[in-house]
């Protein structure tokens, strides 16, 4: 449903510009994806280490690249529509309130959370007028859209969600924070994926070659509900969230079970999901950043139409 | 250098929460009342409360537990008159809140686990719990599967962390006696004096006792294991053979042989569905190197698909499945299904 493209008025620009501002891994995946992007222009990157291979990087692919921080980027002439930020949830609660009274608006990658959490196909459109968004953690990019799936089907009085990731691709941040990711993660399942009570769990897993992301979604359904629905439901998800994560997919057909004494009584439906990462700048089994950039992107998108109507 | 002044090591009873995978975590309070009371009177120094999978294991992916488990700890802290009580946590389940909460409710020991090279997600748990005056273990799981050296490097961010004692943990009961040695010396050379080092078995390939005696020999001053094997897999050593054996050997571990005999008789044996055997599926687990907690669970896909549990435990094995990862059975089990 674009809109936008009014072929009379040809001084109109057809992409929103963008900042990446941090230039660690996930700031440059996300370059790569931004590149390819039909509404988004990435113009600028922004870092911290003049040494920084992301913004080399990004100097090559045409951007311009500074290592003096976000400080540098606020003080240009133009200022980008949209920031998206993958530094830390500290230095965004920083930059936040600059963005904001600049009226930037930014895609907040980190776990500040200082704007609502979106996750594209369930909420993104109640979003889209918001000043600042947050992408919530990669095991709830992958796995809140399930929980939606179902939610919106039958009610779901319990989800829980079992991410599996590659050790190697879980970096320091999350290893030395890793309760932020489970109360984060089953925060976004209740409120987002529309579960009255949720839990998130998440194993490192160090086996080489390294593993591909696996998700799990568990939910507790009523006894009579009708699976067919609920799993024709949980395919169309699983293809909306493909679209923009070309790697996602379910393993299994979603699995019913019968309540029994190990299910605490519940009847539930159990999702399988495999996330390969488009091997952008990450390697392909590290879809759980690949999830997180490829979210953000499609983020950066819907802003972008929606910046770009207010012009036309 | 011994345990203690009367201690030669240090014996942590973990038939009420390894043991809670063998009870697919159906425990009632009164079986934590009359399981804590008779290992509490035969001396048993610590025993382990939670649920198999630690605090906050109660989950679809685990089994749901009969008894809320801060229920369990604090009827076995009520009851205990000597024993003091420990729960396990393995952060990216658990949270710091469960810790909270069973020290609220009167345990006095944490002990953390994590897989044996991610000791580093374990750090902000054993702050909170040395801040709050908790006596801390680290949990080295699936110790098997790195090397001695390696295993060493992590113990020290466990104990740099805060953690008083480092554990090599069999959780495949996939050891020989020369992989305890080596682990455990490895562990003693790089601690010193920093951490105490521990071994925690399982009877997967009939070792428990053991290479219990070979972590005694190595340097270990505390040891596992489940009175009457209740655990997973094969079971856990059994702590009435391994005071036995240490009785025998001049050991000390401050616990009376025939009460802990007859505790496993009297009163461990009635709680049990069934005995911890050394079957098929358990014997593969420590020959294949597979996480023992697996065992009922591939036992129930098994069924549920129409599948081999021994096929499912070694495709286990071969996608290097870690702890926590019982939601991929299922997946395994659908993959075999469908191939036949």
């Amino acid at each position: 449903m674009t809109t936008t493209t009014a072929p009379t008025t040809p001084p109109t620009p057809t992409k929103a510009t963008a900042a990446i501002v941090g230039s660690g891994n996930i700031g440059t995946d996300l370059l790569y994806k931004l590149l390819r992007s039909e509404h988004v222009e990435p113009r600028w990157m922004i870092g911290v280490d003049p040494d920084s291979e992301g913004l080399a990087r990004a100097r090559r692919s045409g951007l311009e690249a500074s290592h003096e921080g976000v400080d540098w980027l606020l003080a240009q002439d133009e200022k980008p529509d949209i920031v998206f930020e993958a530094t830390s949830a500290y230095v965004h609660r920083a930059n936040a309130p600059r963005y904001a009274e600049l009226g930037i608006k930014a895609v907040d990658l980190t776990p500040a959370a200082v704007g609502p959490a979106v996750v594209p196909p369930a909420n993104l459109r109640e979003h889209l007028d918001k000043p600042n968004v947050n992408m919530i953690t990669c095991g709830g990019q992958a796995t809140i859209p399930m929980v939606y799936a179902v939610s919106r089907v039958v009610p779901v009085a319990y989800a829980e969600i079992v991410a599996s990731v590659a050790s190697v691709s879980a970096g320091p941040g999350t290893r030395a924070n890793i309760d932020e990711f489970t109360r984060t993660t089953a925060r976004g399942i209740e409120t987002i994926g529309g579960a009255a009570r949720g839990k998130a769990i998440i194993i490192l897993n160090p086996a080489e070659p390294p593993v591909i992301m696996r998700d799990t979604v568990f939910c507790a359904i009523p006894e009579d509900a009708d699976r067919a629905a609920v799993a024709a439901s949980v395919k169309e998800i699983a293809e909306q969230v493909a679209a923009y994560v070309p790697g996602y997919r379910l393993r299994t057909e979603p699995q019913f079970d019968d309540p029994s004494p190990e299910n605490g009584g519940m009847a539930r439906v159990a999702i399988f999901l495999e996330v390969e990462g488009a091997g952008d700048y990450l390697p392909p089994y590290a879809g759980n950043l690949d999830i997180m950039t490829a979210a953000a992107t499609r983020v950066g998108e819907e802003f972008a139409k929606a910046v770009l109507a207010t012009r036309a | 250098m011994p345990y203690s002044d009367t201690l030669d090591i240090r014996i942590t009873d973990s038939s009420l929460r390894d043991g809670s995978h063998a009870k697919r975590h159906q425990f009632t309070g009164e079986d934590v009342r009359s399981v804590v009371a008779a290992l509490d009177g035969a001396g048993v120094p610590v025993i382990e409360v939670t649920h198999g999978d630690g605090l906050g294991g109660s989950s679809f992916n685990y089994g749901f537990s009969r008894t809320p488990e801060q229920e369990l700890i604090t009827i076995a802290v009520n009851t205990a008159r000597q024993a003091r009580i420990a729960f396990l946590m393995l952060p990216g389940l658990g949270v710091k809140d469960d810790i909270r909460a069973a020290h609220d409710n009167g345990a006095g020991i944490c002990r953390i686990a994590t897989h044996c090279t991610e000791a580093d997600i374990a750090v902000q748990h054993f702050g909170l719990a040395r801040e709050r005056g908790l006596e801390t273990v680290g949990f080295l799981m699936m110790a098997h599967s790195t090397t001695p050296e390696k295993l060493a490097r992590q113990a020290r961010i466990m104990a740099d962390a805060g953690c008083q004692c480092v554990y090599v943990v069999d959780s495949a009961g996939a050891m020989v006696m020369d992989d305890v040695t080596d682990r455990v010396q490895a562990l003693v050379a790089e601690l010193g004096d920093d951490a105490q080092v521990g071994f925690h078995g399982h009877e997967n390939l009939a070792l428990g006792t053991g290479n219990s005696i070979a972590a005694v020999r190595a340097g270990a001053l505390q040891i596992d294991g489940s009175t009457r094997r209740l655990g997973a897999g094969a079971g856990n050593t059994a702590v009435e053979a391994l005071v036995a054996v240490c009785a025998k050997m001049g050991i000390r571990t401050g616990i009376d042989v025939l009460k802990i005999i007859d505790a496993a008789e009297d009163v461990v044996r009635p709680v049990m569905d069934d005995e911890c055997r050394l079957d098929r599926l358990a014997l593969l687990m420590g020959h294949a190197g597979v996480y023992s907690s697996f065992l009922k669970h591939a036992y129930r896909q098994a069924e549920r698909y129409g599948v081999s549990g021994a096929e499912i435990l070694l495709r286990a094995g071969e996608r290097r499945l870690v702890g926590g990862q019982e939601d991929q059975l299922i997946d395994i089990a659908v993959e075999l299904a469908a191939q036949n």
